[in-house]
C-alpha cells in the first residue's frame, strides 16, 4: 500500500513537474494573428509611386511563403502573408500599419520598406507591442533595443557600409580628393555621415567635395560633368539604382576614370550594371553581403541552387539578375527561421526573443562567412560585408569579410 | 402654391440629409473599431482641405494645384510647436491656420497676375517646391529634415474613458462643423457673392466696383488658412510629419476630391474626401498589381456618370424627394 | 570660365529633354486649350512599345516609325473614346480624366514591364560630339531631331490648311464651324499629333534617363514649365523655354552655394512664375484680348 502511494505521488509529481516546466509541446501560446493552423504576417511595400522598383521584394517574399506553405508550413502552420502598398508615403504607411494591426490582426509586421515609412510607424508599433521585424532599410536607428524593443533591422546599416569604404580608401589612396555624389534624402545623408565617421578626424587627410541631387531630377548627368571638372581622384556614387546607372554611364562617356564606388543598394547586375553598360562598369567598386546569381562561383552552390529552384517554380516572372529578389529570399528565410524557432509559443514577445537570439544563422543566399547574429543588446543581424570589384559581367569579391562594426583594419 | 411647397421641400431635403449625415458622424465612432474611427478622422481632415479648395476654386474661380503646400505648412507648424515649444495641441491649430492664412494671402498677390492654366502652373510649382523646402539643411533642426518629426499623440482630457482615436475624432468633428458653418455663411454673404461674381466674370465684376484684388487675395488666404488647420490636425492624428507625406500626389488627391464632390459645392467636400481615403484601398483590394489602373477606371466611371460630381447625385436625389413629397402630399391648393 | 561653358552645354543637353516634352505640351494645348497630365505617361508607354518591338528583333528605325504611327492612332482613339464624351463636361472634370488616364497607363506599364530600369538604344551612338566630351552624339542628335520637329510644326501651323484649321478650331470654335471646319476631329487630330510627338520625345529621352514606368514624372513637370515659359501657343517658345530651363537650372546648381543644389527645382519654378507675372503669356506667346 505504501509503495503504491509512493509510486502515485512520484508519478503525480513527475507530471506536475513536466507541466510546470512549460513544455512547449504541451502548451501552445498565441497572440493575435497566430492560431493552430495559421500565422498572419503583415508587410508594407511601395508598389506604386517613386520607389516602386522595390516592390519586387514584396513579390519575392510572397512567393517564398507560398513555397513554405506548399512544403507544409512552419511547424504545421501556414503563413498568411498580407502585403499593402504605401506608395512610399509616411501617412499612408501609418494607415496601412494600423490596418494590418487593428483590422487584419496580424501577428507582426515584417520587412516594411523605407526609412520615412518605418519612422512613421515605429512609435505606434512599439506602443502596441507589435514586432516591427527586419525592416527594409539600412538606417542606423533601428538598432536601439533599449528605446524601441519591438523594432529590429536586418541588413548592414548604410553608415557601417560607408565606414568600410572609408577605411578602404584611407589605405588605398591616402590624401585623395573625394567627390561624394549623394541622393538628398535619409539614404544618401546616412552614407555621408558614415563615410566621414570612417575617415575620422580631419577627414583622414582627404579633401571632400559634396554634391547632392534630388530624386525628382530626370538625369544626374550634369552633376557628373560638374564633379569631373573638379578633378577628384575618387567618386563616391551614393545613389539608388536608376541614378547610379546614369552616373556610371556618364562617367564612361566622359572618359573619366576615377576610383568609382557605388553603394550596395545599386549593385544589381540586371538593374544597374547592364543598363549602364558592362563596358562602362568595369572596375566599379562596392561591397556585398548577398550572393550574386551572375557570379559563376555560385553555379554549384547548394544555397543558390535552392534559390534558383524557388525562382523557377514560384516566381518565374522574376529576374534572377535583380539583386532585390536575392534579398527578398534571404529576409523571408530569416523570418521563417525565427518563426520555426518560436515553436508553439507564438506570442509577439517570444517572436522578438527568438529574433534576438540568432546565433550565426546563414540564409541560402548570403555570402559564406556572413552570419546573422543578434542579442538582447544587438538588434543588427547583419554587420558583415565583403568588398568587390566589377569585372567582365559579374562582381569579383576580394579581401576578407569585414565586420562593419569595427570597419575593418 | 407648388412653388412654396417645392421650396419647403428643398429645404427639407437638404436639412434631412444634413441631419442624417451629422447624426451618423456623431454616432458611428461609438460602435466602430478604432481603425475605422482613425480613417473617418482622416476623411474629416481631408474634407476640410477639400472645402478650402472649394472656396478658392469653386467660389472665387482661382485654380489651385498647390494646396498640399499649405497643408504641409500647417502640419509642420503644429508639429514644431508641439514638439519644440511644448504647446498644447489644440492651441497650435489656430496658429497653424494663421500662419497659412498669411502665407496664402501673400501668395495671392503674384497670383493676381495669373489666371487659369498659368495659375495652375504657379500653384503646381509651389506644391512641388514644398517638399524640397522642407528638406533644406538650414532648417533641419526644427523640421527634422528628411527624417521628419515624430509627434506625441494626445490623450483624452480629464481622464475621460475615450481612446485617443475617438477623442481626436470628436475634436476634429467639432472643428469641422464650426469651419463648415463659417464657410457657408461666408459664401452666402456679400463677400461670398463678390467672389462668385469675380469667378463668373472678373472684368465685369471689377467694372461694377468690386475690389477684385482684395477678394481674390482674401480667398487665397482663407483657403490656405483652413487647409493649414487641416494639416495641423493631420499631423496630430498621424503622429508624424515628413516631406514625403506632402508631395504633389497630395495636391492631386485634394483636387480629385473637389471634382468628385462637385466643384464649389461645400457639402460635396465630405464625399470627395471619402473618395480619396477609401477608393485607393478599394482599388488595391481589387487588384494589387493594377491598383493604379483600377483607381483610374473607378475615377473615369464616376466622371462619366456624374461629370459634376456628387452634387449631381444630390440634385437627382433632391428631385426624387420632391416628386415623392408632391405625389405623397396630394395636391394642396 | 571653362566650368561656365561646360555647364551651359550640359544645361542645353538637359534642356533638350525638356524641350521635346514641351513641344508635345504645346501641341495638345493648341488643340484643346488645356494641359494633359497623362502626356508624359503616354510618351513613356510609346517608348516601351518601341522597346518591346526592338526586343522582338525589329530594327531600330522600323520600330521608331511604327511606334510613332501607333502612337498617333492611339492618341486619336483615346480622345474619341474617353474625352469626346467629356467635351461638354466642365474643364476641371476633364483634368480629373487626365489624372485617371495617368494612373491607368502608369499602372499598366508597371505590370507589363515592371519597374526596373531598362537601357534604350540610341541610333546616334554615344561618342563625343565633335570631339567635345560634354555633348555626346546622342545629345546632338536629340537636339537635331527636336529642331526638326519644331520646323515641321512651324510649317504645319503656318502654311498648311489643316494646321490653320486646327488653330481656328481651338481659338474660335464657333466661327470655325461656320466655315465648315469639323472642330471635333481637329481636336482628335491634335491629340494624335501630340501623342506622336510625345513618343518621339520619349524615345530620345530614354537613352539618357533609362526606361522605366516612372521616367517621365520629373520630365513632364519641366516640360510644362518650359512650355509655359516659352508661351503655350508657340512651338518655338517651347524649345527655347526648354533650353533656358535646363541652362538656368544648371547655373543655379553650380553657382548658388549651399542650398543651391537642393533648391534647383524650386528656384527654376520660381523664375518661371516671376516671368509669368511680368509677361503672363510667356516669352513668345501671343497676348489674348479678353472681351467681357
Amino acid at each position: 500500500m505504501r509503495n503504491g502511494l509512493a509510486y502515485g505521488v512520484a508519478a503525480l509529481s513527475a507530471i506536475a513537474l513536466a507541466l510546470a516546466s512549460g513544455n512547449a509541446l504541451a502548451q501552445k501560446k498565441y497572440d493575435t494573428g497566430a492560431t493552430d493552423t495559421d500565422i498572419k504576417i503583415g508587410n508594407i511595400m511601395p508598389y506604386s509611386g517613386p520607389a516602386s522598383a522595390y516592390g519586387v521584394i514584396g513579390k519575392t517574399e510572397a512567393a517564398y511563403f507560398k513555397m513554405i506553405n506548399d512544403k507544409g508550413g512552419i511547424n504545421g502552420r501556414k503563413i498568411n502573408f498580407v502585403t499593402y502598398d504605401d506608395g512610399y508615403s509616411p501617412p499612408k504607411a501609418v494607415e496601412q500599419a494600423r490596418k494590418l494591426v487593428e483590422s487584419d490582426e496580424v501577428l507582426l509586421i515584417f520587412n516594411s520598406l523605407g526609412t520615412p515609412s518605418n519612422t512613421a510607424i515605429q512609435k505606434y508599433m512599439n506602443a502596441k507591442k507589435v514586432p516591427q521585424l527586419f525592416v527594409a532599410t539600412g538606417a542606423s536607428k533601428w538598432n536601439d533595443p533599449k528605446n524601441f524593443p519591438w523594432t529590429m533591422g536586418w541588413q548592414p546599416s548604410y553608415q557601417a557600409e560607408a565606414i568600410i569604404y572609408a577605411k578602404y580608401l584611407l589605405k588605398e589612396k591616402p590624401g585623395a580628393k573625394v567627390a561624394i555624389l549623394y541622393q538628398n534624402d535619409d539614404f544618401g545623408k546616412d552614407y555621408v555621415i558614415g563615410f566621414k565617421k570612417g575617415l575620422g578626424a580631419n577627414n583622414g587627410g582627404m579633401t571632400l567635395i559634396e554634391e547632392s541631387y534630388e530624386v525628382t531630377e530626370p538625369s544626374i548627368d550634369s552633376h557628373i560633368v560638374k564633379l569631373k571638372s573638379l578633378e577628384p581622384d575618387v567618386l563616391l556614387n551614393i545613389a539608388t539604382p536608376k541614378f547610379a546607372a546614369q552616373a556610371i554611364k556618364k562617367v564612361a562617356e566622359l572618359n573619366w576614370k576615377p576610383i568609382h564606388v557605388v553603394t550596395n543598394v545599386s549593385t544589381s547586375v540586371g538593374g544597374v550594371m547592364k543598363p549602364a553598360g558592362f563596358e562602362a562598369s568595369q572596375g566599379v567598386l562596392s561591397a556585398a553581403y548577398l550572393k550574386d546569381w551572375s557570379d559563376p562561383q555560385w553555379k554549384n552552390d547548394p544555397g543558390m541552387k535552392k534559390y534558383v529552384e524557388f525562382m523557377d517554380k514560384y516566381f518565374a516572372d522574376g529576374n534572377k539578375l535583380d539583386g532585390f529578389t536575392v534579398y527578398g529570399y534571404a529576409v523571408a528565410q530569416t523570418l521563417a527561421k525565427v518563426l520555426e524557432m518560436a515553436g508553439d509559443d507564438l506570442t509577439r514577445a517570444n517572436v522578438m526573443k527568438q529574433a534576438a537570439s540568432l546565433n550565426g544563422f546563414s540564409p541560402d543566399t548570403v555570402l559564406p562567412g556572413v552570419k546573422l547574429t543578434t542579442s538582447a543588446t544587438d538588434f543588427a543581424p547583419i554587420s558583415q560585408l565583403q568588398m568587390m570589384r566589377f569585372k567582365g559581367e559579374t562582381w569579383e569579391r576580394f579581401g576578407d569579410i569585414i565586420n562593419a562594426e569595427d570597419g575593418g583594419s | 402654391m407648388t412653388g412654396t411647397s417645392a421650396s419647403r421641400s428643398r429645404l427639407t431635403f437638404s436639412t434631412v440629409s444634413s441631419a442624417v449625415t451629422l447624426a451618423a458622424l456623431i454616432a458611428i465612432p461609438l460602435f466602430a473599431k478604432n481603425f475605422f474611427v482613425f480613417q473617418l478622422t482622416m476623411v474629416l481632415i481631408y474634407g476640410l482641405a477639400v472645402l478650402a479648395l472649394n472656396i478658392l476654386t469653386g467660389a472665387s474661380g482661382q485654380f489651385s494645384l498647390g494646396h498640399s503646400a499649405f497643408y504641409a505648412v500647417g502640419a509642420y507648424t503644429s508639429g514644431i510647436l508641439i514638439e519644440f515649444a511644448g504647446m498644447n495641441y489644440l492651441l497650435t491649430l489656430p496658429v497653424a491656420g494663421l500662419v497659412c492664412f498669411v502665407f496664402g494671402f501673400l501668395f495671392g498677390f503674384p497670383a493676381l497676375r495669373l489666371s487659369g492654366i498659368y495659375l495652375a502652373l504657379a500653384t503646381f510649382a509651389l506644391a512641388v517646391a514644398m517638399p524640397q523646402l522642407l528638406k533644406v539643411g538650414a532648417f533641419e533642426h526644427w523640421t527634422g529634415g528628411v527624417q521628419g518629426l515624430v509627434i506625441t499623440k494626445p490623450d483624452a482630457p480629464f481622464g475621460l474613458p475615450l481612446s485617443q482615436d475617438v477623442w481626436l475624432y470628436y475634436v476634429t468633428l467639432a472643428i469641422a462643423i464650426v469651419i463648415y458653418i463659417a464657410a457657408v455663411n461666408l459664401l452666402n454673404s456679400r463677400s461670398g457673392r463678390a467672389m462668385m461674381a469675380i469667378r463668373d466674370n472678373q472684368i465685369a465684376a471689377s467694372a461694377m466696383g468690386i475690389d477684385v484684388a482684395f477678394y481674390k487675395t482674401m480667398a487665397f488666404g482663407i483657403s490656405a488658412g483652413i487647409t493649414g488647420i487641416a494639416g495641423g490636425l493631420g499631423a496630430i492624428v498621424v503622429q508624424f510629419v515628413a516631406p514625403d507625406g506632402y508631395t504633389f500626389q497630395l495636391a492631386i488627391a485634394l483636387f480629385l476630391g473637389m471634382v468628385v464632390g462637385g466643384v464649389g459645392w461645400l457639402p460635396g467636400s465630405l464625399a470627395g474626401a471619402a473618395f480619396i481615403v477609401f477608393v485607393p484601398n478599394l482599388a488595391e483590394g481589387v487588384s494589387k498589381g493594377l491598383s493604379g489602373a483600377v483607381f483610374g477606371v473607378f475615377l473615369f466611371i464616376i466622371i462619366f456618370l456624374v461629370p459634376h460630381g456628387a452634387r449631381q447625385i444630390a440634385i437627382l436625389l433632391q428631385n426624387l424627394f420632391v416628386k415623392f413629397r408632391t405625389t405623397q402630399g396630394g395636391h394642396h391648393a | 570660365m571653362e566650368l561656365f561653358w561646360n555647364q551651359v552645354l550640359a544645361g542645353i543637353s538637359t534642356g533638350a529633354i525638356y524641350a521635346g516634352m514641351a513641344l508635345a505640351v504645346v501641341m495638345i494645348f493648341t488643340a484643346i486649350d488645356n494641359f494633359n497630365f497623362a502626356q508624359g505617361e503616354m510618351a513613356m508607354f510609346s517608348t516601351f512599345i518601341a522597346w518591346q518591338l526592338i526586343q522582338w528583333g525589329m530594327p531600330f528605325w522600323w520600330a521608331f516609325v511604327l511606334t510613332v504611327a501607333l502612337s498617333f492612332v492611339a492618341g486619336i482613339a483615346i480622345e474619341r473614346a474617353l474625352f469626346k464624351p467629356l467635351a461638354k463636361a466642365p474643364i476641371l472634370t476633364n483634368v480629373a480624366g487626365f489624372i485617371a488616364l495617368f494612373a491607368i497607363i502608369n499602372s499598366v506599364a508597371g505590370l507589363i514591364w515592371d519597374f526596373t530600369v531598362k537601357p534604350f538604344p540610341t541610333p546616334f551612338g554615344t561618342a563625343p560630339f565633335l570631339g567635345s566630351e560634354l555633348v555626346s552624339t546622342h545629345q546632338a542628335g536629340m537636339i537635331g531631331v527636336t529642331f526638326a520637329m519644331l520646323a515641321f510644326l512651324y510649317v504645319f501651323f503656318r502654311y498648311t490648311r489643316i494646321g490653320l484649321a486646327m488653330r481656328a478650331a481651338a481659338s474660335l470654335p464657333e466661327s470655325a464651324r461656320l466655315v465648315g471646319i469639323n472642330t471635333s476631329w481637329m481636336i482628335a487630330l491634335g491629340w494624335g499629333m501630340a501623342t506622336a510627338i510625345g513618343a518621339i520625345a520619349g524615345m530620345l529621352i530614354a537613352p539618357v534617363v533609362f526606361l522605366e514606368p516612372n521616367m517621365m514624372g520629373g520630365v513632364l513637370l519641366y516640360g510644362f514649365a518650359a512650355a509655359v515659359l516659352g508661351g503655350l501657343t508657340s512651338p518655338l517658345g517651347a524649345v527655347v523655354g526648354g533650353l533656358l530651363v535646363g541652362v538656368f537650372e544648371n547655373m543655379v546648381g553650380t553657382y548658388i552655394p549651399g542650398a543651391g543644389n537642393e533648391l534647383k527645382l524650386p528656384i527654376a519654378l520660381a523664375l518661371i512664375v516671376v516671368v509669368l507675372v511680368f509677361k503672363p503669356t510667356g516669352l513668345f506667346g501671343r497676348t489674348v484680348v479678353q472681351r467681357v
